[in-house]
């Protein structure tokens, strides 16, 4: 098994993260991500879509190190000019891991734990000491606007406030790397094309590199400036589109002709690629 | 007091005096050979107060025996479950004679008992702990096994040792189990301590538990005072109950779901 993972300076200080090649396997079992490369520019909001079983969740996993690269490398670069909340301390000289948060489907959250605790606990298992920690919860909650519900317990809040907690306990790390795996899939449309405006106005503030797994195209338009379209068995890399729509994009983004002329031309390259799939 | 509040004060307390009534009704409707049987609630209040001393005493004694044995049983049923969640082997080996033990009627092995280590509040109290001990390690282990997948991986994510996810994570998530299991061990331990007093208790010493008083009582056919030894055994378990819900509720209904206000 090789795992390769480089943390290459002299990569180009633009580049994030890339993907040469990547091969990814269970044991034996079928190839899952085949033959994947990607380069990712430092600030891209890539948005993955596919069929189911092409992979792109797989994909987080590699990128989070929650499971190893089977062929192929994954090169991240480490920069010291990270996007940092204010108060943060300086970039640490800690892989480059250290800086990539995960958000998962579910928020996640612990249910003994009030808001800021849940939020504070990344922190916490670093053993951060609590006078930037106290700062650090306050700025990330303030982010997502859930400083009036520091105090209450998940169990109190509703599934779209859940899920922006979950958001702050990703952001209260400074991430340059932000990981997100069909975050509002459970949310009704309402509150997930709220969350995405939030999300993106987050963004303005902080310049994280995202990947974002989805299974709307039109919150993949919305939100990323590339979108790759995933084929399933074995999951590859089947087209790349990009969106120029220019940022910050807000409600009326969503009325622009140009916004849905995306829409409809992703939507049928995901069709044709599950039509692929069935065959 | 609003009025649901009031009702559910006064309905229990209607429906205990109704009880007391249709027993003293039996009791008066028994021809005078058979009163024996069934002693008055008046009766059995004399009875409190003839034996008051002896009763107390003895409630003492039962109370040391049941708490002793609950509280080891805590402590050592929490240890072996954290051993038992660590190792998927050691689980796998020895959870089938956790679960098999847990059917064996502890009581057989009073006597056996009483040669190891005498009678008295030794006996008793290890009786009570294997009473107590099997509801709690099942369900903490049950509860210690059962931490929800994406938060193990959450934890993992953050880089947390093995410490800081058996601390913070798995332990906290278990509690909800641990309280279901102690809540049986609570209602288990001072009958268990009564039972136990019953076949390896002692008048020796302090003297023996309600369990002893019981025979005695019995062989002395002064069943009143078996009514009153009952009553004793009733109020103990209460207060342990009463203890343990408590505990639980303190520990657990700001974040459970079992403690769910319907304002919320």
């Amino acid at each position: 098994m090789s795992f390769t993972v480089t943390t290459n300076p002299s990569a180009s200080a633009s580049t994030a993260v890339e993907f040469r090649s990547v091969e990814k396997r269970y044991g034996q079992g079928p190839v899952i991500l085949d033959a994947f490369s990607l380069s990712a520019t430092r600030g891209d909001f890539i948005a993955l879509i596919g069929p189911s079983g092409c992979g792109k969740s797989t994909l987080l996993k590699l990128v989070a190190g929650l499971s190893p690269v089977t062929r192929g490398e994954l090169i991240f670069s480490t920069s010291s000019a990270g996007n940092h909340l204010t108060n943060a301390p300086s970039s640490t000289s800690a892989s480059a891991r250290d800086d990539l948060a995960y958000v998962f489907q579910e928020p996640t959250l612990l249910p003994w734990l009030t808001v800021a605790q849940n939020v504070a606990l990344p922190l916490d298992l670093r053993g951060a000491p609590a006078n930037p920690r106290t700062a650090l919860v306050r700025d990330a909650l303030a982010l997502v606007g859930l400083t009036p519900r520091a105090d209450y317990y998940p169990r109190q809040l509703s599934g779209g406030q859940k899920m922006r907690v979950s958001i702050a306990r990703a952001l209260v790390l400074s991430p340059q790397i932000l990981l997100l795996d069909e975050p509002f899939g459970a949310l009704d449309e309402m509150t997930r094309d709220h969350l995405n405006e939030e999300l993106l106005a987050i963004r303005e503030r902080l310049r994280w590199t995202a990947f974002f797994v989805t299974h709307s195209v039109a919150e993949a338009v919305f939100l990323a400036n590339r979108i790759i379209i995933m084929s399933a068995n074995p999951g590859r890399l089947h087209r790349e589109i990009s969106v120029d729509l220019p940022y910050p994009r807000t409600p009326a983004t969503r009325r622009d002709p140009a916004y849905h002329r995306l829409v409809d031309e992703v939507s049928q390259l995901l069709r044709s690629v599950e039509d692929l799939a069935t065959v | 007091m609003t009025r649901p509040k009031l009702l559910s004060f006064l309905l229990p307390a209607l429906a205990g005096a109704l009880f007391i009534a249709i027993w003293h009704f039996i009791r008066v409707s028994l021809s005078e050979d058979f009163r024996f049987l069934l002693p008055a609630p008046t009766e059995v209040i004399a009875a409190f107060r003839e034996h008051g001393d002896e009763l107390w005493r003895a409630t003492l004694n039962t109370t040391a025996g049941a708490t002793l044995g609950f509280l080891s049983a805590v402590a050592v049923s929490f240890t072996l479950s954290l051993l038992l969640s660590l190792s998927p082997l050691v689980r796998v080996t020895f959870y089938p004679y956790l679960m098999l033990l847990q059917m064996t009627p502890i009581i057989v092995f009073a006597p056996i008992l009483v040669l190891w280590v005498g009678p008295g509040l030794k006996s008793v109290t290890i009786i009570t702990f294997l009473i107590c001990f099997f509801p709690l390690a099942v369900n903490t282990t049950q509860g210690l096994v059962s931490t929800d997948r994406n938060l193990v991986e959450l934890f993992r994510l953050y880089r947390a040792t093995k410490f800081q996810e058996i601390l913070r994570l798995r332990i906290p998530a278990a509690l909800p189990y641990f309280f279901t299991g102690l809540r049986i061990a609570a209602t288990l331990a001072p009958i268990g301590a009564l039972v136990g007093d019953y076949t390896a208790g002692s008048s020796a010493g302090d003297g023996g538990g309600l369990g002893f008083q019981t025979i005695i009582y019995s062989s002395q056919a002064k069943y009143p005072a078996l009514f009153a030894t009952a009553a004793a055994c009733c109020a103990l378990g209460f207060i342990f109950v009463a203890g343990v819900l408590s505990l639980s509720w303190l520990t657990l209904h700001k974040w459970h779901d079992s403690y769910e206000r319907a304002d919320i």
